[in-house]
């Protein structure tokens, strides 16, 4: 009964998505507030019904309803009631529900926020939410219903991929959907702006928190995507640049430069349809990363179920949704027109080169993704890019982007002077280089090139970064007042910083032995000795495992004992690595169990990774920094008095 | 003006590939056995590991040759459609359990019915591998003389029995 | 230096960055194009030697071995057409398995064996279209008749 209750709730709630994305949307056109306030109650009454959907997927999870199919294929009377929750959108059908929830939850939130806005853009912005949220749970129902019935009922399930029996992708998927369809906001945000043909400083001070809040729930589910991928997936790799990370790293990409562009739009004024064009392409690129996923256009290692149908379906949507938007955008975006320049220098200079840069970045990292299809789609046979291409190309469009970070960050609106701000940062900058090539060296050895460039990148992002607060510290009669929003882009590019040094380190000093060995026997890597000690069976909740212990000393000091295992799950059988990992700030050393090689000898592979933790270090505090940018007080404050002025406005184009 | 049309081109030029790229189902391997002699087995029996039963016994006979496994989410959807197909009587199922655990695959049968006539165990994988099996399910049309007519990749539901599946079986029955 | 100067100085610059980042771009671009061959084409000599490229096909049983305690393998990977035999020495993936569809990354030496330095297996055994779902319905709502 609760699975057809849960499909009852479904199509009750794509009904009202229909008044929701219709009804407001006329009633703007024509002046008809009665349906223009619709909005509101459509938006809850939607929500709560796809909430109480989503809780009649969940309950059947927990309850073992293996009459349902999408239960019954993953979910296993014996998997941990963790798993069995997060088994919910574990695959298909369940995650394009979770997807459906996250639209309804930030329909709900721009509604309940929306006392700011003036009611017809509110409910504009609110209707073009309605309509998305139609096609998904078009989408979901037409094909992929995870309330599917399975006549007769199994006896067990099929168990979730043993893959996804983990604490950190349990919430990897809620935390990237977060920011993919928070980005659905800013689109939103855009289309109505040109549905108004009006787009002012206020405007982009509503659209800055919203972006910046997907924006970080983006970064951190991408970091938590990479932190599995590396103590579980991997084999200690921490970005793979498959299909399947790109597709979320691109909306991400999009995502930092609308960011940086709607900055220039609040305060200046200026950018006006380049930032609408960004804001369109963040959530289109996060549409497009579904697509690539879901309709097996392109053959990943995350072998989710791709299927063409879906495929097409998608499609049709994309064309619908971008494809309108975009039209839109060719009719309207003419008419908003900057009317201010800006100097050769200027904060304005320095975040358009960010924009470009950032762009570049995308455009690299598309070409890659998209170039196998490209091939045969033309018939040019089946080719793949390799991970050294996206390695290798990527770095050319992000190290001047670097550079000139800390360069955008002390420079002024309106006119600057290079040589002024080139005066004011030589200290971090000598201290960069000269750091950037001792540090490593010291450190580690020897450093290329590369890894020099690297080194110095980060350290100069940190200084910069970090110039005027330590600054203020030093020199008590420089009393500048910070804003929080300055303190966000503080911690946020302090964060990139942390990122580069972890990145580089492990990329320039990272040390990888595959070895055979029997018990008892070690082998000597760069000073660490690895012994093979002993191996014995142990057992889970659903699965056995072969448990090895290895014992690490460093001149002849013990460090640590790591207990890799192998195990195999009850039900489906495949063998998985749960590698041993001894993790601190300064490095990781990593073992990881491989195979019986016959003669009491196993595979096995040893790793030293320096730094790696701030890679994911890096984007915790880019995630901080967000959240502390959108508490500046001036996005409420300053909001609301505009807001009476605009909120008259409204109402007189209402009535008239 | 034309400026703002760039965008919205960018995208035409993506979708028409998008597009092409979707008529291309990666899953549809050509299986280069179509026309070719079936491969020769001779498997035991599941239920009765001492009785073997190899391909040649099928000769002078239409068979339908369906891979699967007890693990198989796809066999499980289209085990209806085999019950009904057994029971129209048109052509035999002979099941070729794939990777699986005998005891499992007797329960399955024993609770959801036995649409084959009889169900070989493929221990090795390599008769599997000899027919050129991707995954499963798979499902092969073997005529009189022994030879590979038709595959049909992922599970079989009715339509594709009545339209694909059911006229090549009735011309290959009525072939000398 | 004329104010005309610098900014020719510039031009020339930024255009000089740029046309070393493109052919830099394009250079890593053709290295890590990897082309996919087959096992039947491998054997009639089609992938070019001393190249990178990929081989995919399924693993055939009984034929993946290593010397007792080494970490060296080989095995034989096959399209039903012809095989070829692939050396590795490294870590399988989990989901590495006699009969299962794998895909190895590396060169072709003289005598035809291909040294693998990736071996990745990623074929799903599990067929699920959608018009499962579709005809399920179907057999449930009328039981069908000849």
């Amino acid at each position: 009964m609760i699975p057809e209750l849960g499909q009852f709730a479904l199509i009750v709630a794509l009904i009202l998505s229909v008044v929701q994305g219709v009804v407001p949307l006329v009633g703007a056109q024509t002046g008809n507030r009665a349906w223009v306030r619709l909005a509101w109650p459509a938006v809850s009454g939607q929500a709560v019904f796809v909430f109480l959907s989503f809780a009649c997927l969940v309950w059947s999870f927990l309850q073992n309803d293996f009459s349902v199919a999408y239960v019954a294929n993953n979910s296993n009377s014996a998997l941990p009631t963790l798993y069995r929750v997060s088994a919910t959108w574990g695959a298909h059908e369940g995650s394009m529900l979770l997807w459906v929830v996250m639209l309804a939850f930030w329909g709900v939130a721009v509604a309940a926020r929306s006392k700011h806005l003036p009611e017809m853009f509110a409910a504009r912005v609110i209707a073009v939410l309605g309509l998305i949220s139609f096609g998904f749970m078009l989408f979901t129902l037409m094909t992929s219903n995870p309330f599917d019935r399975l006549i007769p009922a199994a006896f067990d399930g099929r168990d979730l991929n043993p893959l996804l029996q983990d604490p950190a992708l349990a919430i990897h998927p809620p935390m990237l959907y977060m920011g993919y369809v928070g980005f659905a906001v800013a689109f939103s945000f855009a289309i109505a702006a040109m549905l108004e043909g009006k787009m002012d400083a206020a405007w982009s001070r509503w659209a800055r928190p919203w972006t910046t809040i997907a924006w970080v729930f983006l970064t951190l589910g991408i970091a938590l995507g990479s932190w599995w991928a590396y103590y579980e997936l991997g084999w200690g790799g921490w970005w793979f640049w498959d299909p399947v990370e790109n597709a979320s790293f691109m909306p991400w990409l999009a995502g930092t430069a609308l960011i940086h562009s709607l900055a220039v739009t609040e305060k200046r004024g200026l950018f006006k349809s380049w930032t609408l064009l960004l804001a369109i392409s963040a959530f289109s690129l996060s549409l497009l990363g579904t697509f690539l996923v879901r309709s097996g256009v392109l053959v990943s290692v995350h072998a989710f179920a791709t299927d063409p149908e879906r495929g097409r379906f998608i499609l049709a949507f994309l064309v619908t949704v971008i494809g309108g938007a975009l039209a839109l955008y060719a009719w309207r975006a003419p008419l908003l027109k900057s009317d201010e320049g800006f100097g050769k220098v200027s904060k304005e200079t320095f975040l358009l080169a960010n924009n470009v840069l950032l762009i570049i970045a995308l455009l690299v990292v598309l070409l890659g993704t998209l170039f196998p299809l490209f091939m045969d789609a033309m018939g040019g046979g089946k080719y793949s890019v390799g991970p050294q291409y996206f390695a290798a190309v990527f770095v050319i469009p992000t190290i001047p982007l670097v550079l000139l970070m800390g360069f955008g960050m002390h420079s002024i609106w309106r006119r600057d002077n290079f040589s002024r701000i080139a005066r004011r940062l030589r200290v971090p900058m000598a201290a960069a280089i000269v750091l950037g090539v001792a540090l490593p060296w010291m450190l580690y050895g020897r450093p290329s090139v590369m890894t020099a460039i690297g080194f110095t990148a980060g350290l100069w992002v940190i200084g910069t970064a970090l110039f005027d607060p330590v600054g203020g510290l030093l020199d008590k009669s420089r009393k500048v007042r910070v804003t929080r929003g300055t303190w966000g882009m503080i911690v946020a590019h302090f964060g990139i910083g942390i990122f580069i040094l972890g990145v580089t380190a492990t990329e320039s000093y990272s040390i990888h032995r595959d070895q055979a060995l029997r018990i008892g026997e070690s082998i000597e890597v760069s000073g660490y000795k690895v012994t093979f000690e002993s191996l014995k069976p142990a057992t889970g909740p659903n699965f056995t495992a072969t448990e090895a212990s290895f014992v690490i000393t460093r001149n002849g000091e013990h460090v640590v004992s790591l207990n890799p295992q192998k195990r195999t799950y009850r039900v489906q059988r495949n063998p998985m690595t749960e590698a041993g990992i001894d993790g601190s700030l300064a490095r990781d050393l990593y073992v990881a169990l491989g195979e019986p090689l016959g003669g009491e000898a196993w595979s096995m592979r040893f790793q030293y990774k320096p730094l790696v933790r701030l890679i994911w270090l890096g984007c915790i505090f880019m995630g901080l920094g967000g959240l502390i940018a959108i508490s500046d007080k001036r996005y409420r404050v300053v909001v609301k008095k505009e807001n009476k002025a605009s909120g008259r406005e409204a109402l007189a184009g209402g009535t008239s | 003006m034309w400026r703002s049309l760039i965008p919205i081109a960018v995208f035409a030029v993506l979708v028409w590939f998008f597009n092409r790229g979707l008529g291309m189902d990666p899953r549809i391997i050509p299986s280069p056995l179509i026309g070719k002699p079936a491969p020769e087995f001779s498997l035991p029996v599941l239920g009765d590991r001492s009785r073997q039963v190899a391909m040649a016994d099928y000769r002078g006979q239409v068979v339908m040759v369906n891979v699967w496994g007890s693990w198989c989410s796809g066999c499980r959807a289209e085990h209806q459609t085999l019950l009904a197909i057994a029971a129209t009587g048109e052509v035999p199922i002979i099941g070729l359990n794939w990777k699986d655990e005998d005891r499992d695959a007797e329960k399955w049968l024993h609770d959801l019915g036995n649409p084959y006539q009889v169900n070989l165990v493929d221990v090795e994988g390599r008769t599997a591998i000899n027919f050129g099996v991707y995954g499963a399910p798979e499902t092969f049309l073997i005529d009189k003389q022994g030879n590979i007519i038709h595959k049909f990749t992922g599970p079989i539901y009715w339509q594709a029995w009545t339209e694909e599946l059911l006229p090549l079986v009735r011309q290959a029955k009525e072939a000398t | 230096m004329t104010a005309r100067q610098q900014r020719m100085l510039i031009v020339v610059l930024v255009l000089a960055g740029v046309g070393v980042a493109t052919t830099f771009g394009l250079r890593a671009f053709q290295e890590n194009l990897l082309y996919y061959y087959t096992p039947t084409q491998v054997q009639a000599g089609e992938p070019p030697l001393n190249r990178k490229f990929r081989v995919g096909g399924l693993v055939v049983p009984g034929t993946v071995g290593n010397e007792p305690g080494k970490l060296e393998k080989t095995f034989d990977l096959t399209d039903n057409g012809a095989m070829v035999t692939v050396h590795f020495a490294g870590i399988l993936p989990d989901l590495f398995r006699e009969g299962q569809g794998i895909i190895a990354h590396g060169k072709l030496n003289d005598e035809g064996v291909f040294y693998a330095e990736e071996v990745l297996a990623k074929h799903d055994e599990n067929y699920m279209p959608p018009e499962v779902a579709e005809s399920l319905k179907q057999i449930h709502g009328e039981e069908p008749s000849q």
